[in-house]
């Protein structure tokens, strides 16, 4: 558990950090909380040549809410998020999805930003943003694109960033209805061995619109169209939810691991989608 | 002196037996003030790390350290060619086995250590290890036990298969002994004739200890004075010495052997691991000091394990519950090496306590020990030697009976318990339990959770629950057990043939406090609190005036060391031992100053009196004064005292525990409601530190039966190296403990203390464990493995319907 030898950069600002990875290229990575690639560098399962840490970049910290919807700083921690009065009122799945992340000295130093980066298929937040359809802004040596979550996720570990781009802030509009963060672990500091992230709302007593994404049951996230498509129009009843968690899981594909086989993993990613399903649905 | 405190608050400011005294410790701990193996650094200290086999069973066909030495900063990389010489390149096992301290020819298990590279800093050496290029020839690996005992697969060609072992004959290449206890031919009579008989195989996985603080040592070999001081993680210092000084030839005075501060052992820290060896040699080979601690992962895969073992039990019953005989039949995995830390005389511990609390007639156990291709170990961890597998199994065998008879398993347990009056209960796999009082403290468990209630209110819940009303089932999980702590005798016991005494030498000081050093060594106990208490009652000055001093081989007396709930029953019986010398001599110096005779003063708290006049009196701190500024005829001046104690018998603690659970069917996922404990450890030395004991072992009989495993692939690769798998619990997922007791003093104990540390592991494994199972018994479970995780609970509800 001991890192191999690394230098170690802290920039004041995006151009340096930018200078940086087109000098080094795939032998840097950006470092925000820590909490994925210092693990992975002491296992030495990630050889990190070049550690860029982001902690005096200011500008990267901080929640914004006005009429254009809402803007997280990639290095907003998730302590920041479970704090912030203005977030809950405005997306209170956020802060339900906060709190099922690792434990609270995890999450004073991890960010939002490094959760949704990283690309690790057992992070929370990539499937959240999925469910809230978030545009992920990249910053690189041309400037700045954005890339919708749902696009963004290409396998485990990869994603549509380049090596010289940095992920510097999450866009999203304000959800509206209800809302539910549902997640299975063995303990705290674990894993999903599923997760339900579900947005809906209610017109008339019927699904007006649901957007519904699955965590650590693919390589990926798992935002499911057919899932949400099942909902609307329903009453949210029995039936609706058994069509929605029979399209679900003809969208993930878990693999067997610690956690369980594979039938027990699809038993409980329905479960899980249920019960979040009934919450959102209580609560639109 | 005019004495102006009440008897009552004499007896307060002694602060001795049964007072929760807070822990002394503490202070340190709680500030960052410890001082651990990796706290200690001293000028010139080089630093060590292990390459370590990816393959669990492969041939080494070289070894290349080149590239390794090259690296600027390295200072050695030691292989087993360089330690065979020294013939240090193996070393004895506790168990009459030996082990390969670094690969000689092959390896055995995932992890194994393959050569020791040392290096002036921990990130060379770190960087070192990658650059030592190792050649392998993969074997075909055996992690099966039943399959290691067919298989062609020869793991250990070191050994002679026409060579008894440490244990007597061996059956197959792959087979390390065979040990047998009571009457086979007897037991099966009965069970053949028996009115009912119950049969149940069950696995008891593997798991780890995982202290909080990894192994480690650091050797300093001053070759000027020919001294070698080895700082280590050592729950037996003393006996690490001795061992120390046979492998390396060095006279054992000029070994001195250091357990510092340790952050836990439960049972991790008894055996001799490979890296103190090569932290040993590496200081010989280098004059330097050298520091080796393993990380987490090594921890997890290479040091001991603990369980692995298969039990097939036959328990035999008339109609009305009354049993009458017991087979049981283990076999046991040990891994590459048979290290497992038992007495020398006992290949499989006290697993012949496997009676449990119960008065069996006829009994026979028969333990086979099979090598695989997985890490030594088999450690008591928290437990007595063993212990946790045996009760695990009785406790199991009875909730199996009470489904075959079709009774209530709390009504089995009363009509089956050993009695008050049969004590001293000679048993029939060979202990006598020294003394017990189950009854009583069954009815008072049962009484406490209102266990009538809770098994209505689980008919109900089981009839909603079919109604299609609730997806939770409830289970109530019992457990009545017996442990066996405090090993010696010294006739019987014995670590590589050291017999198991421990030992107190106590000095006090002229002005009335004191300094006592024992041959055990805290991990976490509070031995600096409740020893202190123990010769506070005993010799009267106040705990707070005591130093316990416990883990340096140059100052302590020597002892077996601190694992099996032995500290109290052995070492705090050479304390008091040792206090009852101190008193005796300052009773006569007390004479002496009151001009009475000898017989003519009693001892009264924290003072000598004299009989009829209580207002004549001298107090230990007078009388400890004396003892160094007087000349007092027909004594010698000081007051100092050292016992060494070989118990008559080990110490029996039990208790009853009691667990509610809710359990999701759907995700698998149990809720523990509650969880009632109550322990019966005899004299209760300082009730909070049992409290904290209790807590620590439910704790970690939480972990065993719900999650806790150390888990191989078909290839012998370690499934569980990191803790996001390996299950620590955390606060939150431990239950608000209730805790109760009862006191059943030890007759042959001189303050009747028993140890505790470990019951509530013992006890609590089955209790969590049978709390499951209970659930699932109204819809026909039998019996299921642990660990309880979501996915096998969820597994059973699946096999028993409870999802169709």
């Amino acid at each position: 558990m001991i890192p191999a030898a690394f230098e170690y950069y802290r920039p004041a600002s995006m151009e340096g950090v930018i200078a940086l990875l087109e000098e080094h290229g795939d032998e840097a990575r950006v470092i925000a909380g820590g909490h994925s690639l210092i693990p992975m560098m002491k296992l030495r399962m990630a050889e990190v040549a070049h550690l860029i840490d982001l902690q005096d970049i200011a500008s990267l910290s901080g929640i914004t809410i006005d009429s254009d919807g809402i803007r997280l700083g990639a290095m907003t921690t998730q302590h920041d998020i479970i704090g912030s009065a203005a977030l809950t009122a405005a997306a209170p799945i956020i802060k339900e999805a906060a709190l099922q992340i690792a434990d609270p000295q995890v999450r004073y130093m991890g960010t939002v930003g490094g959760n949704v980066a990283n690309g690790d298929p057992g992070n929370d937040m990539p499937g959240l943003m999925q469910c809230l359809d978030a545009q992920f802004h990249l910053l690189g040596p041309d400037g700045e694109r954005v890339v919708a979550a749902r696009d963004f996720y290409e396998a485990a570990y990869m994603t549509d960033r380049e090596d010289e781009e940095v992920l510097v802030e999450i866009t999203f509009a304000a959800p509206t209805g209800g809302y539910a963060y549902e997640k299975q672990k063995r303990k705290i500091g674990d894993y999903a061995t599923a997760a339900a992230a579900v947005q809906m709302s209610k017109v008339d007593g019927k699904v007006a619109t649901a957007s519904i994404a699955m965590t650590n049951l693919s390589d990926t996230p798992i935002w499911s169209e057919e899932t949400a498509e099942a909902l609307i129009g329903t009453t949210c009843d029995d039936a609706a939810i058994k069509s929605a968690i029979a399209a679900m899981l003809g969208d993930i594909d878990p693999t067997e691991d610690n956690r369980g086989p594979i039938a027990f993993k699809c038993h409980a990613a329905g479960i899980v989608l249920g019960r979040a399903i009934k919450r959102a649905w209580s609560r639109a | 002196m005019k004495d102006e405190i009440t008897r009552e608050d004499r007896v307060a400011n002694l602060k001795g037996m049964g007072c929760s005294r807070k822990r002394v410790e503490d202070a340190r701990f709680t500030q960052g003030q410890g001082n651990y193996v990796d706290d200690v650094k001293l000028p010139g200290m080089l630093h060590a790390d292990f390459v370590r086999s990816p393959y669990a069973h492969a041939r080494i066909k070289s070894i290349n350290i080149d590239a390794a030495m090259a690296l600027p900063g390295v200072k050695a990389v030691l292989t087993a060619q360089d330690l065979e010489p020294l013939g240090l390149h193996w070393m004895p096992t506790l168990a009459g086995d030996k082990q390969m301290v670094l690969a000689d020819g092959k390896v055995l298990f995932q992890g194994q250590e393959v050569a020791f590279v040392v290096a002036a800093d921990r990130y060379i050496a770190a960087d070192a290890v990658e650059l030592v290029e190792v050649e392998y020839e993969e074997l075909e690996v055996v992690v099966d036990p039943f399959k290691a005992l067919e298989s062609d697969v020869v793991l250990r060609e070191d050994l002679d298969l026409s060579v008894p072992g440490a244990h007597g004959p061996r059956k197959h290449a792959n087979h390390i002994f065979t040990w047998e206890m009571g009457d086979q031919e007897a037991t099966e009579q009965v069970l053949d004739s028996a009115e009912v008989v119950a049969t149940e195989e069950m696995y008891y996985h593997r798991t780890h200890p995982c202290p909080l603080e990894t192994c480690g040592s650091v050797a300093s070999m001053d070759k000027v004075n020919g001294k070698l001081t080895l700082w280590g993680t050592f729950q037996a210092p003393h006996v690490v010495r001795t061992v120390a000084s046979l492998l390396s030839g060095i006279e054992e005075h000029n070994i001195r052997v250091i357990a510092p501060d340790i952050g836990g052992g439960f049972g991790n820290k008894v055996g001799v691991y490979p890296g103190y060896i090569c932290s040993i040699v590496a200081s010989i080979v280098t004059g330097a000091p050298v520091k080796w601690i393993e990380d987490r992962m090594e921890n997890l895969m290479s040091t001991a394990f603990a369980r692995d073992y298969w039990m097939k039990g036959k328990i035999s019953a008339t109609k009305e519950g009354k049993i009458t005989g017991l087979h049981c039949h283990v076999t046991a995995d040990h891994g590459a090496f048979d290290a497992c830390a038992d007495p020398s005389k006992f290949p499989a511990g006290f697993m012949n306590i496997c009676t449990g609390s119960y008065d069996i007639p006829v009994a026979y156990l028969g333990v086979d020990g099979v090598y695989t291709n997985k890490a030594p170990g088999g450690v008591s961890y928290r437990c007595s030697f063993r212990v946790t597998e045996a009760v695990y199994f009785i406790e199991r065998m009875i909730e199996v009976l009470a489904i075959e008879l079709d009774m209530d398993p709390a009504e089995l347990r009363s009509i089956n318990f050993i009695k008050k009056e049969q004590f001293p209960y000679q048993a029939p796999l060979g202990w006598e339990y020294d003394s017990g009082d189950y009854q009583p403290a069954w009815d008072k468990a049962l009484k406490a959770v209102d266990y009538k209630g809770l098994r209505a209110e689980q008919a109900e819940r089981v009839e909603a629950f079919k109604r299609g009303e609730t997806r939770k089932i409830m289970g109530i999980g019992l457990s009545f057990f017996t442990e066996i702590v405090g090993a010696g005798p010294v006739k019987n016991c014995d670590i590589l043939g050291m017999g198991m005494f421990d030992s107190c030498e106590i000095r006090i000081h002229p002005t009335g406090s004191a300094v006592a050093r024992l041959g055990t060594i805290s991990q976490g106990q509070g031995h600096a609190t409740t020893f202190a208490q123990i010769l506070a009652t005993e010799i009267g000055l106040s705990a707070d005036s005591i130093t316990i001093e416990e883990g340096d081989t140059d100052t302590a007396p020597y002892g077996l060391g601190t694992y099996g709930s032995r500290s109290t029953p052995v070492a705090g019986a050479a304390t008091a031992m040792a206090g009852r010398k101190i008193r005796a001599k300052a009773q006569m110096i007390a004479a002496y100053l009151l001009e009475v005779h000898d017989d003519d003063v009693e001892f009264d708290v924290d003072r000598f009196v004299v009989k009829g006049a209580p207002e004549r009196f001298k107090t230990m701190k007078d009388i400890a004064y004396a003892a160094y500024n007087q000349a007092i005829p027909g004594l010698e001046p000081g007051l100092e005292a050292v016992s060494y104690y070989d118990p008559p018998n080990m110490t029996y603690p039990f208790g009853a525990y009691v667990c509610v659970m809710d359990i999701d069917v759907d995700t698998g996922v149990p809720e523990i409601r509650r969880f009632y404990a109550l322990d019966d450890c005899g004299t209760r030395i300082n009730p909070m530190v049992i409290e904290g004991q209790v807590h620590g072992g439910l704790t970690e009989a939480l972990a065993v039966a719900l999650g806790q495993e150390i888990a191989y692939d078909d290839l012998g690769n370690v499934k569980t190296g990191t803790l996001m798998d390996f299950f620590l619990p955390t606060a939150w997922e431990v239950p608000n403990y209730e805790t109760d007791y009862t006191v059943t003093p030890s007759p042959h104990h001189p303050i009747g203390a028993k140890g505790v540390g470990e019951s509530p592991h013992v006890g609590g494994v089955p209790c969590f464990s049978n709390a499951v199972q209970d659930a699932f018994r109204p819809f026909g479970n039998r019996h299921t493995n642990m660990p309880h995780d979501h996915w096998r609970i969820w597994q059973t509800a699946n096999d028993l319907g409870l999802h169709d």
